[in-house]
């Protein structure tokens, strides 16, 4: 489903991603480890089209159509969905209204009509019951005021009702306590499919251990330098991102 | 013959048609003998630096329209809020237009300034109340003041409150080829009394207008009030407002300044705090496009201890549009303990756009809270970019943004089909998808 080829990215000249090879197939999860500064947010960036990162070498593609020349939005209505480390405050637009909007968008990119507001409300209503997501949440402007745990939520709750092909998860375990994160967790395994892939990002094996991942990857220094199955993240909690390093180098 | 000359030459023509022994002449013979003396403010001015009057100076402007004019209900309606009940003072080329209009005598005066200002039963109302706090030294002020003779007089007697809300709408029907208005308003609220007051100046054709106003607010003890001015005009109407505000103590008014449209211009909106416990609530929204220009000139002086301000402007700017903020706060060395807030934050969307903003603090206390922010920028890339990548492609996630930008000023506007009506403008103006409710 999603493939990159030796993958060299900066931001201002400055070289974050020096030659990531990755491939995600449909079905699979795949973690991505590493130390804080390795580049696991910048690759997950780089995948939904931010404009700062330039690529320098190398190739991304889904389902064999290169997305250098796309648009963050024409990503999205491919099936990239990136769930943020800092989701971004709006205020004066509601949770509610803002995925009208997203949702319509991607119909209309597609040549559909606006999904009918009965059925766009049964949908909101599935879904946020799924995450234990409060009906009174749903009209507060996007992000504003939300807590942590509650943005986190707010993300996979736009994740499930856009039901993307390709989920990159970047950090969504940070800043969510025990509970949030099992909500979160069982939210994200009832979107776990044949037909689609998860990448999750992050920086401890805890999340792990609810989401269970086929593949992990542990990237350093802008490159994956160790991949292996869901063990490797027990490996590395287990002995620190030093030893990661230290391997590095011999 | 410039406008200068033309309007003192008018004024002789002016002093036939009012009573030149009413007490309330000698006020309009000191203000005229002021206008001659000073004439349109120039550039040179530090208040006028970004605003220009010469252009309207060669305007060929008719000072009183030459005939009645009418004009149909249904024609107009859409001027008017007209979703809700409201009492409306109507003028058609400067001149009152009673069919139009709903005035009420019910336990409150929702009338005529005409009224006011001749009659024997509003003289002692007017002896201690006009031209009471409206500048005698500001030259386009006295300007008006010295034409004073019709506009909006709203009188609120102790614990009233108006059954609903008020319209002061000018309709310019465009049968003169350049028309200058001069309307004078006259708004006294007396202790514990509400009001809520919407404005609008309209132009109906493409025709030349000018409009030099002067609005009068006196608000009492514990007095609530809100007033709205709608500026929508069209690309030849200019209007230059100047707005006098005395609070009294604890009292609350908030003005809103919703700026869209109109060629030039300029708020001048002064508020002067004679009081303890009070609050005033300055709110601004302007989005501007083509060569349109607009300039909210604040004031708020804080006279004595325990009071606060609130202001919050916010600007759009396309095109070749320019835009001007300056906002003064004075503290005086007796009034400890004020709170004064002021923000201004504007979004330019175009290369050719431009925007003045210069914030003005005299703080003569030393146990004051003062914060005051001035932003210029362009839209927040990582809001941005977060729309996009939920697929909202990138001109309706710029639209959105402009839209949930500009629309947090709105949350304290206090009637709910004017927020609606207000929502909807905005959304025209950023392109935003009409039915988008928030």
């Amino acid at each position: 489903m999603l493939e990159i080829k030796d993958l060299h990215a900066s931001i201002e000249d400055k070289k974050i991603l020096n030659g990531i090879n990755l491939e995600v197939n449909a079905g699979e999860v795949h973690a991505i480890m590493g130390p804080n500064g390795s580049g696991k947010s910048t690759l997950a960036s780089v995948i939904a089209g931010k404009e700062e990162f330039e690529i320098k070498k190398g190739s991304i593609a889904l389902e064999g159509e290169d997305l250098e020349e796309l648009d963050p939005e024409e990503r999205a209505h491919k099936g990239i969905f990136l769930s943020f480390q800092y989701p971004v405050e709006i205020p004066g637009v509601s949770v509610t209204n803002f995925m009208k909007t997203a949702i319509n968008a991607s119909r209309k990119a597609k040549g559909l009509e606006d999904m009918p507001a009965n059925q766009m409300l049964k949908l909101i209503r599935e879904k946020s019951e799924m995450l234990e997501i409060d009906r009174k949440f749903l009209s507060r402007s996007l992000n504003e005021g939300f807590s942590g745990g509650e943005k986190k939520r707010n993300e996979i709750f736009q994740m499930a009702m856009l039901e993307p092909k390709l989920a990159i998860l970047d950090e969504t375990d940070s800043g969510l306590d025990i509970d949030a994160l099992r909500i979160v967790a069982n939210g994200v395994n009832k979107l776990r499919g044949k037909d689609n892939a998860i990448i999750v990002i992050t920086h401890y094996q805890r999340l792990l251990e609810y989401i269970v991942p086929d593949f992990v990857h542990v990237l350093h220094d802008g490159k994956i330098v160790k991949s292996g199955t869901k063990e490797l993240a027990l490996e590395l909690e287990e002995k620190g991102y030093d030893w990661i390093k230290q391997e590095t180098v011999v | 013959m410039d406008l200068k000359d033309k309007l003192l030459s008018s004024f002789l023509a002016f002093e036939n048609n009012v009573d030149l022994d009413h007490p309330v002449h000698e006020v309009r013979s000191e203000a005229i003998k002021n206008f001659e003396e000073k004439g349109f403010p120039s550039k040179k001015e530090e208040a006028w630096k970004y605003t220009s009057l010469n252009g309207i100076q060669k305007v060929d402007f008719s000072i009183f329209p030459k005939k009645e004019n009418t004009l149909e209900y249904k024609d107009i309606k859409k001027y008017f809020l007209h979703e809700i009940d409201t009492y409306k003072i109507v003028f058609i080329d400067g001149v009152y237009s009673s069919y139009l209009s709903e005035t009420t005598h019910d336990g409150v005066d929702v009338c005529l300034m005409s009224a006011a200002l001749t009659k024997p039963q509003y003289k002692q109302v007017i002896d201690v109340y006009f031209n009471k706090v409206a500048s005698k030294d500001e030259s386009l002020t006295t300007l008006n003041t010295a034409f004073s003779k019709e506009g909006a007089y709203i009188y609120i007697p102790k614990n009233k409150v108006p059954k609903k809300p008020i319209q002061i709408v000018h309709l310019a029907t465009g049968n003169e080829a350049a028309l200058m208005l001069q309307p004078r308003n006259l708004v006294i609220v007396e202790e514990n009394a509400e009001v809520q007051i919407i404005e609008r100046h309209q132009s109906l054709t493409g025709n030349e207008v000018l409009t030099n106003s002067v609005t009068e607010i006196f608000a009492a003890k514990d007095a609530n009030v809100d007033y709205y001015k709608v500026q929508n005009d069209e690309n030849t109407a200019s209007l230059i407002d100047n707005t006098y505000i005395s609070q009294k103590d604890k009292s609350i008014v908030r003005v809103h300044t919703f700026s869209f449209g109109g060629k030039l211009t300029r708020n001048n909106l002064n508020f002067y705090q004679n009081g303890e416990y009070m609050d005033s609530v300055l709110k601004g929204v302007t989005i501007l496009g083509e060569k349109q220009h607009v300039d909210h000139h604040t004031l708020v002086h804080h006279a004595q201890p325990n009071c606060e301000s609130h202001q919050d402007y916010k600007g759009i700017f396309g095109e070749k549009s320019t835009g001007v903020f300056n906002g003064k706060i004075i503290v005086d060395k007796i009034a400890q303990k004020t709170n004064a807030f002021q923000q201004n934050n504007n979004v330019l969307i175009s290369d050719k756009a431009t925007i003045n903003t210069k914030p003005q603090l005299e703080i003569f206390a030393d146990d004051v809270k003062c914060s005051h922010g001035c932003t210029i920028g362009q839209l927040d890339e990582d809001a941005l970019f977060y729309l996009q990548s939920r697929g909202i492609p990138k001109k309706e996630a710029t639209a959105l943004l402009m839209y949930a930008f500009a629309n947090n000023v709105l949350e304290s506007v206090r009637i709910p089909e004017l927020k609606t009506r207000i929502n909807k403008i905005i959304a025209n103006k950023l392109g935003v998808r009409v039915g988008f409710e928030l």
